[in-house]
């Protein structure tokens, strides 16, 4: 009797919850990646995974678009009143997710928060003097030099709540040196699409949908919960789509994209990365560290970088190697960068004798000998790409030992000067070849720019391409250091790096450049 | 006694000392954390007013002596790499690696005993010998195969347990525990097996190998001769005096079930510790990985010491011995 009337219940609860889900249908979106957000403040780290995070709970000025185009985001329009001064227009009706409006004050507020010395955005708007309030909606932002580009380098720059950020005690990012973890690193309060519900680092975050923001008009998506876990192992992620127990993962590994595309019910998308990997020749010391070769430096000869260029078959690379995910590179930016011209990233054609003869000419018929350094845990199948390169170079006759390592071993050898012969890839945020200039030809003892290469003429003007307002004028100056570099062989370019989600057939997002996801574009089918 | 448990509790201090000595030296060898720490954009000198900030540019020694005073007054710093205190960090994630061991220790002792005591009673029935056999799998199948290969059956293949993470936890006060949901019993399976099928494979052999021996000794002859019954044989007499060997080492493995819990909680996603602990090799976190190896040591050090005094309780000789050796 009893029994009977317990499963009478059970029954009515199991029919009342099959009746009823339909009525509260929620889009739910599980998905995965490999490493969490750093953290929620979203100055605290200059960091891809976690500037993608925080582009869902807090806005931007201006916004990459899922094509990576520069969109008016809070920003409506800027006008330059001189060539120092940029003024903004601000979205009018915006709110903060407690309600309060979003002005001008909050925009001064997060830009100088972003300018502080814990920040890790100072490197990227360092060219900020000065934010003046204009009025509720208008903002001047006056840079110490006329630049450019500012508003591709406040794609990054996340505007902030000035009354939470002083109630909450975190008008400056947290200081790494410090003892107490401030509030912001797990509570984050903007007015983006999504609000932030639950924060576990390392564990899981759930955002659901800001039913009052102020883009639903233009971006009316469907998505009301975001449940994120990371998933450091790869074939656990993969195990956890297959399975159904997720809808998305951002970064399936390449021996898996068969079985993902063979299984019903799930698809890829891809698309070439803002990733460019290469390798960095040391040209410009006398003697390097790891030859045979004494007294004089052989990369310091234009025709034996050139030899080492044309010895490197990348399509085989790619075959091999990338299993087909890659795009053979001749300069070292992707597509996605202001600058970009399919002439130039036509690559010299490969060729062994060629190759050969360019080394015999060079007088180094026999080759020699060099240490590659590479990292093992950085890029797509970094180390395997390095070993692909040591045969190749092999066949010329230069005998290459490698050296793969952790990338936070690796990177300070490029850094302090203490490598011939590296690999490195290179994202570009602000989507501009100056970035690129800046960082890897512009001449310097220390930093990135492993090369040794330093050319007075080309340092001049890509400190001009910095400031050069008038666009033709810089896009010409910005074609001639590509030009140089091209023949000169500064680098190696191997390939532009290429991304692939993967995700359930009930939904479709659409896959952007930078990595980063924008569930404001996702469809659902029904 | 108090002399004895004294004497002991320096031997400990002095191998903690040596332990976070040698692991803090090993952090050298790990890479810089500040390339993970700032954007690319970061100039040289941003870099190094990082580096000095945290006291990298120190010498060794003031690093470790700084490390040591702060150690001593509970405080380990913050986290490089997710900006949280690291005893923060290590409290909140505790409870889940306990609970994987706990869970682990309770399935090898629970399984490994009775198939000991069967494949020792009965050495050549065809149950032992294939029992035997799937042991070996035990102990030759590296922790990550068998993890992956249980997801891949128990998760992609028949869709019944989850591939990863613990289910939903509730929190107790400071604990949080996954045995009071059914997704954190569904979640905790895979990972325990896993975890415990090497432990399961050491306790096993070891009871086989003491029931051998026991059962070839002359109490065992007389008490069948004196007619007992093959049950109070097995259990009452022989079982009983394999216990000491086990009970030894099943105590010292929980210690090394802590180490092994990181591959395990890697594959399976599993918040806690050793996870933690990996994450921070990977970003050369180095006060996550100072405050973690500290830990495993105490760990290790109290059950040696725990262990060291037990003998003390348990064995009159080495009381007596010292007695003597007091002049008493």
């Amino acid at each position: 009797m009893r029994i009977k009337f317990l499963s009478k219940i059970s029954f009515a609860v199991v029919t009342v919850a099959l009746t009823s889900s339909p009525v509260f249908a929620e889009n739910v979106i599980r998905w995965a990646s490999q490493g969490d957000a750093l953290t929620s403040d979203p100055h605290a780290a200059n960091e891809s995974p976690t500037h993608s995070a925080s582009r869902k709970v807090y806005d931007v000025l201006y916004y990459n678009d899922k094509d990576m185009k520069l969109t008016p985001w809070l920003a409506t329009g800027h006008k330059l009143v001189n060539a120092k001064t940029w003024e903004f227009s601000l979205r009018k009706g915006v709110k903060f997710h407690d309600g309060s409006n979003f002005t001008a004050d909050d925009v001064k507020f997060s830009i100088e928060r972003a300018l502080s010395p814990t920040s890790d955005l100072k490197g990227d708007i360092s060219s900020i003097q000065e934010v003046k309030v204009i009025n509720s909606h208008t903002v001047q932002i006056i840079t110490k030099e006329p630049n450019p580009i500012m508003r591709n380098q406040l794609t990054n720059v996340f505007m902030m709540s000035k009354a939470w950020s002083e109630k909450h005690k975190v008008t400056q990012p947290q200081d790494r040196a410090g003892k107490q973890e401030t509030y912001a690193v797990r509570h984050a309060m903007g007015t983006g699409p999504f609000k932030l519900e639950l924060r576990e680092p390392d564990v899981k975050t759930i955002l659901v949908k800001n039913n009052n923001w102020w883009g639903l008009k233009t971006y009316p998506h469907q998505v009301d919960k975001i449940i994120y876990t990371p998933i450091a192992n790869q074939a656990t992620r993969v195990a956890a789509l297959l399975s159904g127990e997720l809808d998305f993962i951002l970064d399936p590994p390449l021996q898996d994209l068969d079985r993902i595309k063979n299984t019903a019910g799930l698809h890829l998308e891809q698309t070439a990365q803002v990733r460019t990997i290469f390798l960095g020749m040391n040209q410009g010391v006398k003697e390097l560290l790891t030859s045979n070769v004494k007294g004089k430096n052989p990369l310091s000869d234009q025709r034996v970088r050139q030899a080492m260029y044309q010895a490197i078959n990348v399509e085989a690379i790619k075959k091999k190697v990338m299993r087909g995910y890659a795009v053979p590179a001749g300069l070292i930016t992707p597509p996605a960068v202001h600058g970009y011209t399919e002439a130039l990233n036509k690559r010299r054609p490969y060729d062994v004798t060629a190759a050969k003869k360019l080394l015999t000419e060079a007088g180094y018929p026999s080759g020699f000998s060099i240490q590659l350094d590479c990292p093992n845990n950085r890029y797509i199948n970094d180390e395997g790409i390095c070993q692909a390169v040591v045969g190749m170079l092999g066949k010329i006759g230069i005998k290459v030992n490698l050296s793969a390592i952790p990338k936070t071993l690796h990177f300070p050898k490029i850094k302090n000067r203490e490598t011939d012969f590296y690999m490195l890839g290179w994202g570009v945020s602000s989507l501009d070849s100056h970035y690129v200039f800046n960082y890897l030809v512009k001449g310097a003892d220390k930093g990135w720019n492993g090369t040794g290469f330093a050319d007075a003429d080309i340092d001049a003007t890509i400190l001009e391409i910095g400031k050069e307002v008038d666009f033709p004028k810089r896009d010409k100056m910005i074609a001639k250091v590509w030009q140089k570099l091209r023949d000169n062989v500064n680098y190696l370019p191997i390939h532009h790096q290429v991304i692939v989600w993967a995700m359930s057939d009930k939904l479709d997002i659409p896959i952007v450049a930078d990595d980063g996801v924008r569930f404001i574009y996702t469809k659902f089918k029904k | 006694m108090i002399a004895y448990v004294i004497q002991r509790a320096f031997q400990a201090l002095a191998v903690m000392i040596v332990v976070s000595l040698v692991s803090f030296m090993l952090f050298n060898f790990v890479g810089d954390p500040v390339d993970n720490m700032v954007g690319q954009e970061a100039t040289y000198e941003e870099r190094v007013a990082m580096r000095d900030n945290l006291g990298l540019n120190d010498p060794f020694l003031v690093q470790f002596a700084r490390f040591v005073g702060n150690a001593v007054k509970g405080e380990f710093g913050i986290s490089y790499r997710i900006q949280r205190p690291v005893a923060d960090l290590i409290a909140e994630r505790m409870p889940a690696t306990l609970e994987l061991v706990i869970a682990s220790a309770f399935l090898s002792v629970l399984l490994g005993i009775p198939m000991g005591i069967y494949t020792g009673i009965r050495p050549n029935s065809w149950l032992s010998r294939s029992i035997l056999v799937g042991s070996l799998v035990g102990v030759t199948l590296p922790t990550f195969v068998i993890g992956i290969l249980l997801i891949y059956i128990f998760s992609v293949g028949l869709g019944v347990l989850p591939s990863f993470g613990r289910g939903e936890a509730v929190q107790l006060g400071w604990w949080s525990t996954g045995f009071l949901t059914v997704t954190g019993w569904k979640a905790i399976i895979m990972p325990s097996v896993t975890l415990a099928l090497f432990q399961m494979t050491i306790i096993l052999r070891l009871v086989r190998s003491e029931m051998l021996e026991v059962m070839r000794t002359d109490y065992i002859k007389f008490a069948r001769a004196r007619g007992l019954p093959n049950q109070i044989i097995n259990f009452g007499h022989a079982f009983k005096n394999t216990l000491v060997p086990v009970i030894t080492i099943v105590g010292l493995n929980l210690g090394s079930l802590i180490a092994f819990s990181i591959i395990t909680e890697t594959v399976f996603q599993w918040p806690g510790m050793g996870f933690l602990f990996i994450q921070a090799v990977g970003f050369a976190d180095i006060p996550v990985m100072a405050a973690y190896l500290v830990m495993v040591a105490v760990i290790f050090v109290s059950i040696n010491l725990f262990v060291d005094i037990l003998y003390f309780v348990v064995d009159p000789r080495l009381r007596a011995d010292k007695t003597v050796a007091a002049g008493n």
